[in-house]
């Protein structure tokens, strides 16, 4: 048990001790050691997006992260998106407009646009498409992931 | 635009799916997901080389390291009998595919698998695993692999040929077939003018984000249970059953949430390793594949040559079609040359053809279905000659498809006739579209269309409905949702009870739980589980028309079950009107009998054949040789679209999947048989940016072999991108390439070639 | 994960002692090459030392005089959103943008970028023609060492152990003058550069009075072109100028053929992305639109 550390974060505003080991990825302790398993790992080197968290108010692959790096940090997955029994528009607005067809990709999709809007409310649909190149998803062919954006961005800018 | 005017409740709208909300908040739980008390992890050795006798494999150095707790190598298998019959064949291959055993035949073929309390240390113990290989030439293409001076791959493989005779000598081509219609000299003699050309397609894998994964629990009761991401759990169950040698009624499949499959998480590679290593540790196991063994070691789908002739007279007759197509297998046999084979010039009625289709064995990873398997190689080919004829003839391409449509009754080469299609619908709807009517303008643009053509398939499947004192009715389902299946199998439930889609809460099951489904795939699942559940509906409505005519002591035959989910009977005694709404009976059933259920075990045949149309525009860059995708249409006849945003989601899904396999995606081998972009770095799979909107246009020809008309709509679309773009390409560059992807670098350098 | 520790440095002497006494010791910045790179054992890690609480490593400061340091563990994110490097150093936002896509900037720095030393980077050009200088801190004390010096072959560099690169730093601009950095890939993000370049000019009227070129994936380090930059300078800038230019880039040029790119591909990639650099870089020059 040499490689075992203690990691101190918030995740989704709650504090977080965890035992992992020096060896292991954000991605990894949020799967295997704390049991938040909707962050996906789909590639493991920074190419899918399916790991995709909020680090520091920031949008990263969590795959890329060393658990180590977020002592003291504060991380955002897709389970603290919605608002207790409310789901943030993103998540209602990509069910409505039928946005995923497997979901695998979903949660990255969703953290993804969530750090969008809130940096640019009113991307047009290159800006859009240039943020979530980093998503990839094999099922929908992006057209209602993008459009569920859009409609989203226009529902919370109302 | 949905051209349908039968009036339906449920069918055609566009409910929330049932498992929506869990599938945005993290909830779901994909394979890789489970969590398990004392679960251990489980990793695979891959060979480093591509063709080789496997000499010894030492496993005591992993054995022994603190946190190992199990090592399993294919002689840990238990033994297959001694037959030598084709089925003994195929599960030793089966079974070799999964764990080597005397050969290893591509670079990540499985060789030993370790398990251990943490999955760093199942890794580390995997580089104390020593196998020594005797490496032997590789062939990594399809031609050279047919040639009587190839490196054999199985030296007990004979080629099957027409006819069923098999050939003396060993040889790495399992299989020809061939199909004829008519004569095929006679036809070229008809024809006015004759194209012939040569293509290649290259390996391309399915690129489903979730990697394959499989958990497995080997009780100390003898019951094993295996948790996994398949779109066939009862294939799992009768596979796994199979090499473990063990009844199948020990064996439980629960089926998890699955990351995208196309067809390629059909075949088993962990689950049966899992099971082992389960056995042998006590505890259960889980195994994810990373994503370079997903590439290396799972079921891409075939590289291809192929030569296609055909004539055509003046007037845009095609006269007679000739197609010869080399599928390269992988390292076992199996590609799917003959579905390319029935597919390639099926979209017409052509008199005189002639198919020949080889199954050729390669040192790649054995090819798997990938989402109309066999199709997108041959009509590419085809879609691209007709194409030419189209240029040479003078004649609009959609005219010249539209004079030579197959339609009900034409008969395909290789003998099926044609029942009610839509082929000649989606030609005419591509007509009529605003992009087939919109000006191209600007320098280097270029505009193609193609069509497809893709057969579905039925089979079994089964369903259980039961009717719940709320007036819900749950849906217990055997098929896997990769798509969004088990909503439309709600709605068709929910559309033949008169009740609502929210009503319905579809369930999948394990294999212990519901009769025997065949997997999801074939785009059949909305088509046969959509039968599944309409006879189940079916089960309930009687049920329910007994109960009530016990109820109020008449004659059953005076009751009936309406479609808006009202059941009246005869008048009562003071000549008031009989009826009780479905939510009301449901409230009533425990205390007139008991609970009602409803089953069905189903399993069709006739399919419902899928056509597409696709349109393209491009933009090409002339001095990179680049592509920019402009504009992008997809017509297809749908059948009956039973929740239309999801229908729409397959054609955008299929098209992109096209549009990546027809530019930039393709499995780069070096001379030693190394996959030199096993990651999704360079296997250069469509982005955001590299996509337009998809505009989608839902003809409706509903498949009379089903009860809402459902044809399979998830597979044909992936078909026309290639030789659409192709096509495109051409009109925006002058050059006609010959071989998929068509790459920047492809595309630039036949320019420079050409010097044009 | 091969078996690997982490220790955070607050101070540059820490990461120092931490890189000089500890094997395989790698700076983590970003991460997003090395993590790859020791989960995969493409190089053997023993321990990673953390330089993101060095302040001075993660500070970005610009003088109108002085010109630009950014600290090396910069994200990418923080340069394309800074006024003063949107307004001055343009370049280095056209490769801050294309470095991976938005979760990679969110971590990626121009250090790591330079200091991975792939053939192929997407900074190195950049970092090039904008005269670009690291500094870099090491058991011996500091050396500065210009961007062009900095990379010795596929994957290395002039670094030794104990060694890493505190800042880089930028020259203020000069007036008249613009640079632009393009890469050509297959699709539109996510892909290594199968050839990339970048110019930066300096214009007296319509005559060049200084200009550096750079191209990269197209030999075992991005290349400093002097030649191109000659084949401009005291002239006017023409078709004639830059084609002699884009003739020069194509030269210097000594590509392979790999799964990314061909070698009659990449050569004649090297001219048209030099021309386009070229011009693009007099655009801004002349204060319009790249």
């Amino acid at each position: 048990m040499s490689d075992r550390m203690i990691v101190s974060t918030n995740i989704n505003g709650e504090p977080v001790e965890v035992l992992a080991s020096e060896r292991d990825s954000l991605l990894e302790v949020l799967r295997d050691r704390v049991g938040l398993t909707g962050t996906k790992e789909g590639c493991n080197n920074g190419n899918c997006g399916a790991c995709s968290v909020i680090l520091d108010g920031r949008l990263v692959n969590s795959c890329l992260v060393m658990a180590a790096e977020v002592d003291g940090s504060d991380v955002e997955t897709i389970e603290g998106m919605a608002d207790g029994e409310n789901l943030h528009p993103l998540q209602q607005i990509f069910l409505e407009e039928a946005a995923l067809q497997c979901g695998i990709c979903t949660p990255g999709f969703l953290i993804s646009a969530k750090a969008l809007l809130e940096e640019n409310s009113s991307p047009t649909e290159h800006e859009i498409r240039y943020w979530l190149a980093g998503n990839l998803c094999r099922c929908t062919g992006y057209d209602k992931i993008i459009r569920a954006v859009q409609k989203a961005a226009e529902t919370m800018n109302a | 635009m949905v051209t349908t005017d039968k009036k339906y409740k449920v069918i055609g709208s566009r409910p929330i799916r049932h498992d929506g909300v869990d599938k945005v908040t993290g909830r779901a739980q994909y394979g890789a997901d489970i969590q398990l008390q004392g679960l251990l992890h489980g990793k695979v050795l891959r060979s480093p080389v591509s063709h080789a006798r496997v000499k010894s494999i030492d496993t005591s150095k992993a054995k022994a390291l603190p946190g190992v707790k199990a090592v399993v190598v294919n002689a840990d298998f238990p033994a297959s009998p001694d037959r030598l019959d084709e089925d003994s064949a195929k599960l030793k291959w089966l079974m070799d595919n999964i764990l080597a055993s005397d050969k290893v035949l591509y670079v990540g073929h499985a060789v030993a698998a370790v398990a251990a309390t943490d999955a760093h240390i199942a890794e580390d113990a995997l580089a104390l695993i020593d196998v020594v290989y005797e490496e032997l030439p590789p062939v990594l293409d399809v031609q050279d692999a047919m040639l009587d001076s190839a490196p054999l791959l199985h030296e007990d493989l004979h080629t099957s040929d027409i006819g069923g005779a098999k050939s003396d000598k060993a040889s790495n081509v399992a299989s020809h077939i061939q199909f004829t219609k008519g004569e095929i000299a006679v036809g070229f003699e008809e024809a006015d003018v004759v194209i012939e050309r040569e293509f290649e397609t290259t390996m391309v894998h399915q690129g489903y984000i979730e990697p394959q994964n499989g958990t497995a629990f080997w009780n100390q009761d003898g019951e094993l249970t295996i948790w996994t991401s398949t779109q066939g759990l009862f294939a799992v169950r009768d596979s796994t059953a199979e090499i473990l040698r063990v009844p199948v009624s020990q064996v439980k499949v629960r089926p998890m949430e699955i990351g995208g499959g196309f067809g390629g998480k059909i075949p088993i590679y962990l689950e049966p390793v899992a099971a082992l290593l389960s056995k042998l540790s006590g505890q259960p196991v889980k195994m994810t594949m990373d994503r370079a063994a997903v590439f290396q070691a799972t079921g891409p789908t075939s590289g291809t040559y192929m030569r296609i002739k055909m004539g055509a007279k003046k007037d845009g007759t095609i006269t007679a079609a000739e197609a010869y197509l080399a599928y390269e297998a992988g390292a076992y046999p199996g590609a799917a040359v003959g579905a390319g084979a029935m597919t390639v010039f099926s979209p017409y009625d052509i008199e005189h053809a002639q198919i020949d289709g080889y199954d050729v064995c390669v040192n790649k990873p054995k090819t798997a279905a990938y989402r109309a398997p066999g199709a997108p190689a041959s009509e590419f080919a085809a879609e691209s000659v007709v194409n030419e004829l189209a240029e040479l003839l003078e004649i609009d391409p959609l005219e010249l498809r539209l004079k030579n449509a197959a339609v009900e009754g034409t008969q395909r080469a290789d003998g099926a006739k044609f029942g009610v299609i839509g082929n000649v619908e989606t030609m005419k709807a591509a007509q009529d579209s605003p992009h087939w009517n919109s000006e191209l303008e600007g320098p280097n643009r270029g505009r193609g269309v193609a069509q497809g053509f893709w057969f579905n398939i039925g089979f079994e499947s089964s369903a259980y409905a039961q009717v719940n004192a709320d007036g819900t009715v749950s849906l217990v389902l055997g098929s896997a949702d990769i798509g969004g299946t088990r909503a439309s199998l709600a709605m068709q439930l929910a559309e033949t009870l008169g009740i609502t889609a929210e009503d319905v809460k579809p369930h999948i099951v394990d294999t212990d739980s519901v009769g025997y489904t065949m997997v999801t795939g074939g785009s059949r699942t909305t088509f046969a589980g959509g039968w599944a559940a309409y006879e189940a509906a079916q089960d309930i409505r009687r049920q329910l028309v007994e109960r009530a005519a016990q109820m109020w002591e008449v004659d059953a035959d005076n009751v009936e079950y309406g479609d808006d989910g009202v059941i009246t009977g005869p008048k009562d005694d003071e000549g008031n009107d009989r009826s009780i709404d479905f939510k009301s009976m449901a409230g009533k059933l425990q205390g007139t009998g008991g609970m009602v259920v409803g089953r069905a075990d189903t399993n069709k045949t006739s399919s419902g054949p899928a056509f597409a149309t696709h349109i393209v525009d491009v933009e090409v860059d002339p001095e990179t040789g680049k592509v920019e995708v402009l504009r992008y249409t997809a017509v297809q006849d749908v059948g009956t679209a039973i929740h239309p945003a999801y229908v729409e989601g397959q054609m955008q899904g299929g098209a992109a999947q096209g549009v990546g396999m027809a530019l930039n995606e393709e499995y780069f081998y070096d001379e030693k048989g190394q996959l030199r972009n096993a990651s999704l770095l360079d296997y250069r799979m469509p982005t955001t940016l590299d996509l337009p909107m998809i505009e989608t246009e839902l003809v409706e020809v509903e498949n009379p072999g089903h009860p809402y008309g459902v044809r399979g709509v998830g597979e044909v679309p992936i078909i026309p991108p290639a030789p659409a773009l192709r096509e495109a390409i051409y009109q925006a560059t002058g050059l006609r390439m010959p071989k998929l992807p068509m790459s920047p670098r492809a595309i630039l350098e036949k320019k420079l070639e050409e010097g044009s | 994960m091969q078996s690997v520790k982490y220790a955070r440095a607050n101070t540059v002497d820490e990461a120092v002692s931490l890189l000089s006494d500890n094997g395989s010791a790698y700076v983590l910045a970003g991460g997003t090459d090395i993590i790859v790179a020791a989960r995969e054992r493409t190089r053997q890690v023993d321990l990673f030392v953390d330089v993101k609480h060095i302040p001075e490593v993660m500070a970005i400061s610009f003088d109108a005089d002085a010109g630009l340091t950014i600290g090396a563990a910069t994200p990418c994110y923080q340069l394309y959103n800074n006024d003063d490097i949107k307004q001055h150093y343009q370049c280095l936002v056209d490769s801050a943008v294309l470095i991976g896509g938005t979760a990679i900037q969110g971590r990626a720095s121009l250090g790591g970028n330079l200091c991975n030393a792939g053939p192929a980077a997407d900074s190195i050009p950049s970092l090039i023609v904008l005269e670009g200088v690291a500094t870099v801190a090491g058991p011996n004390g500091r050396r500065e060492v210009a961007a062009e010096d900095f990379c010795t072959g596929p994957g290395t560099s002039i670094l030794t152990q104990g060694e890493f690169v505190v800042s880089l730093h930028f020259p203020a601009p000069k007036p008249n003058s613009g640079a632009r950095f393009l890469r050509f890939i297959p699709r539109n993000e996510m892909d290594i550069a199968v050839v990339n370049a970048a110019a930066s000019l300096q214009l007296d009227g319509d005559t060049v009075t200084q200009a550096r070129i750079a191209i990269g994936a197209v030999a075992p380090t991005p290349l400093f072109v002097t030649a191109a930059g000659e084949a401009l300078e005291g002239k006017p800038l023409s078709d004639e100028t830059i084609a002699a230019a884009a003739a020069a880039a194509r030269d210097a040029a000594t590509p392979i053929d790999d799964m990314r790119g061909s070698i009659v591909q990449r050569k004649h990639l090297s001219g048209v992305l030099t021309e386009r650099v070229i011009r693009g870089a007099a655009n801004r020059a002349r204060g319009v639109e790249a």
